[in-house]
């Protein structure tokens, strides 16, 4: 199928701003779930609130558009109870790790075969430029108007920790890997978390004077490195893409399937 | 394997938001923006089908077109 | 074949109405005095093959019971006060969505903690208004283990009809106290099923485009119709828009769908009310101490009724004015600060004929606290 069939072409052009990373999220996981030649009636996306989370409207699968941060308690609903269905759950800063924090680090460590997929950028976008938990000291956002002190988690030490069985990071600017990574992920049977770096230039570029989406997402290119390589050896800064965590381990619904024969069968 | 050979670059100026991503990222320089900010293909003939614009567009309104070009065997 | 009797608590009462309705799916937390609800289910739901999950906190088990009930489940969570307060942004949603799902509120003393193991009926207003922005909601309730078992079933039937999350408003003395329950045979009650479209895929599918008498026919996720649900004001297709129009439409069908069919809603009881010139009118455990004086009084040739409420909401007006328009007094009989006898205020004719009898201590109300602010009432002392 083509891209155009994946999507709600009535919708178009989206809501997002020139150059926001979200977009080529949207792009990326198009090509992931195309390559993959899923039906799209087997399909479910789930989303919080955030500009992450109008990515749902526009994808022509089952979507359901949430409240703030509880796209994954939603989503656990939808799979324990059709676990038939592949359900991918792209979320912002806010709702994956603020508000929605603790239904992603017991999403992972109930390893439910959901795809989580993290559009980082670093800000609250929809209400104008706040700070998030992913901003980092020393960051400029309406909030933080004398630089922000919050320290920011890291997505992937949090997931891995949490106990998801698939983590990975990619970036707006890396696409091709970026594509990889979303259908590796969707495939991987157990939660799974992609982080993708997008970038905001309406608010974190410009509080920050980080420039156009293009200067952006060249600093991605810059500021990144595959997972160990030479370059990172040379330069802790860099920050490693690709995937970090990829584990077998009993995942929710298939172990649920064991209790419900043990009801059945007289325990 | 076939390689891909460029038919056209097909650009929606609807949703062309003008952010110049894929004009910056072309290995080739085959995009520009023209004067309403729109991206255009000016330089096709140096295009090698690589589909990084279309892949990086964030409005998803370009649509790199090919053919595929059979391999002459020896 | 004979009847299946049991002699047990009424939080159980409520898990075998639950399992009589067709529950497939239940998502909670555990909570005193709600808690026992979740254990049984756990046992009793994967017997059946239906699901049992223990979520992270009470907002995410109201959430999971949604993405359930959008698959084609019917859904069940249940809860007490402070959990009740963390679900109302999802059951606003669950409003705004039309999801079919029951939510349980075994009630217990508040606000905040409270007294988590006593007896309380305040969170009848928190039932109505608890999530924000103008809507309608329905909450039932019962006094007893074989009204609870009903009452559980009516729920779903209502939640099914109505496309709507229904409430449970138990409270800690109905939930924890045992009696007799006879479990009624298969069909005795009738069930009703989801309501599922008839358009076929490929046909454009309206999932909030109401059908001439009213209902909304749904379509289970993973089905050929992929169709946006949203908190968001939404057209027939779901998809956002604040269009005015929509917008009123859309809040005008939410309330209308629940307060035209107020009468269709309403489940109440009346005793000894044909003569009554003094009209109890209580629900849940309260109307059982009610229910008791009025029996006590009534050898004595006092002209003394009850009127059990099961429906709280959407409030049956017409049944309280039909019943309280000509009582000399009218006593509400509660444990709360006057939730209901509000209510009955504002509906009937003689609004300074309309008494509180209640207590707020998280003590039960007794037949004779009843009796003695009767007996103040009607300026005999006590």
């Amino acid at each position: 199928m083509a891209v155009k069939d994946y999507i709600r072409e009535r919708f178009f052009p989206h809501l997002w701003c020139p150059g926001c990373g979200h977009g080529i999220v949207l792009n990326g996981l198009i090509r992931a779930v195309e390559k993959l030649g899923m039906s799209r009636n087997e399909m479910v996306m789930v989303s919080g609130i955030g500009c992450s989370s109008r990515i749902s409207g526009y994808m022509d699968f089952h979507t359901l558009h949430t409240i703030h941060g509880r796209a994954l308690a939603f989503a656990t609903g939808v799979k324990l109870s059709k676990p038939e269905l592949n359900v991918i759950v792209p979320m912002g800063d806010g709702d994956a790790l603020s508000i929605g924090g603790n239904h992603f680090i017991h999403a992972a460590r109930r390893n439910i075969d959901i795809t989580a997929i993290v559009m980082n950028n670093r800000i609250y976008g929809m209400t104008g430029g706040q700070y998030s938990p992913l901003t980092g000291p020393g960051m400029m956002a309406t909030t933080a108007p004398y630089s922000n002190i919050d320290q920011e988690f890291d997505v992937v030490e949090m997931a891995r920790a949490a106990g998801a069985t698939f983590v990975a990071r990619t970036t707006a600017y890396h696409v091709q890997q970026m594509a990889d990574i979303i259908r590796a992920a969707i495939l991987h049977e157990g939660f799974s978390v992609v982080e993708v770096m997008s970038q905001c230039p309406t608010y974190f570029g410009r509080k920050n004077k980080q420039g156009s989406a293009v200067d952006m997402m060249k600093r991605m290119k810059e500021t990144t490195t595959p997972i160990g390589s030479a370059a990172k050896a040379k330069n802790p800064e860099l920050i490693e893409r690709g995937i970090f965590v990829q584990v077998d381990k009993p995942e929710y619904c298939s172990e649920y399937n064991k209790i419900i024969e043990r009801a059945m069968g007289g325990r | 394997m076939a390689k891909a050979k460029l038919k056209e670059h097909r650009i929606d100026r609807d949703w062309c938001k003008g952010c110049g991503i894929c004009v910056a990222f072309c290995p080739k320089k085959v995009l520009e923006l023209d004067d309403q900010d729109k991206a255009v293909a000016v330089r096709i003939e140096d295009c090698i089908a690589c589909r990084l614009c279309e892949l990086r567009c964030p409005d998803l309104a370009i649509e790199v077109d090919t053919e595929e070009k059979v391999e002459e065997k020896a | 074949m004979t009847k299946q009797i049991k002699f047990i608590q009424g939080n159980e009462a409520c898990v075998e109405g639950a399992l009589y309705a067709g529950l497939d799916f239940f998502a909670g937390y555990p909570i005193t005095p709600s808690t026992e609800i979740a254990e049984h289910l756990s046992k009793l739901l994967p017997q059946k093959g239906g699901k049992f999950i223990q979520m992270e906190d009470e907002i995410a088990s109201m959430c999971a019971i949604i993405g359930a009930s959008l698959t084609g489940h019917k859904v069940l969570t249940a809860t007490s006060g402070p959990g009740f307060s963390l679900k109302q942004e999802s059951l606003g949603y669950a409003v705004m969505a039309e999801i079919p799902c029951v939510i349980v509120n075994v009630q217990r003393g508040g606000p905040s903690t409270g007294v988590p193991t006593h007896v309380s009926q305040g969170d009848v207003m928190q039932a109505r208004w608890g999530t924000h922005g103008d809507h309608s909601i329905v909450a039932l309730t019962a006094s007893n283990h074989q009204d609870v078992f009903a009452m559980t079933v009516e729920a779903f039937n209502i939640a099914e009809t109505f496309r709507t999350p229904v409430i449970l408003l138990f409270d800690e003395v109905v939930g924890h106290m045992r009696e007799r329950l006879e479990i009624p045979e298969p069909g005795e009650i009738p069930l009703v099923k989801r309501l599922r479209t008839a358009v076929k895929g490929g046909v454009d599918y309206h999932p909030y485009l109401p059908r001439e008498d009213g209902r909304l026919p749904m379509s289970d996720f993973g089905d050929v119709h992929r169709y946006n649900v949203t908190g968001l004001v939404h057209d027939m297709w779901g998809f956002p828009s604040d269009n005015p129009k929509i917008v009123h439409g859309l809040l005008r069908h939410l309330v209308d769908k629940i307060e035209n069919n107020a009468s269709q809603m309403a489940r109440y009881k009346t005793f000894y009310l044909e003569d009554a010139d003094t009209v109890l009118v209580s629900f849940g455990s309260a109307a059982r101490s009610a229910l008791h004086i009025v029996e006590s009084l009534r050898p004595r040739g006092e002209k003394i009724g009850l009127l059990e409420l099961q429906t709280i909401w959407p409030f049956p007006a017409d049944i309280v004015s039909q019943y309280c328009n000509n009582a000399k007094y009218t006593v509400v009989v509660e444990m709360n600060m006057g939730q209901v006898c509000q209510m009955v205020k504002t509906t009937v004719r003689h609004p300074e004929r309309v008494f509180l009898a209640n207590r707020i201590d998280g003590v039960f109300i007794t037949p004779t606290d009843i009796k003695n602010i009767l007996r103040l009432i009607k300026g005999k002392g006590v």
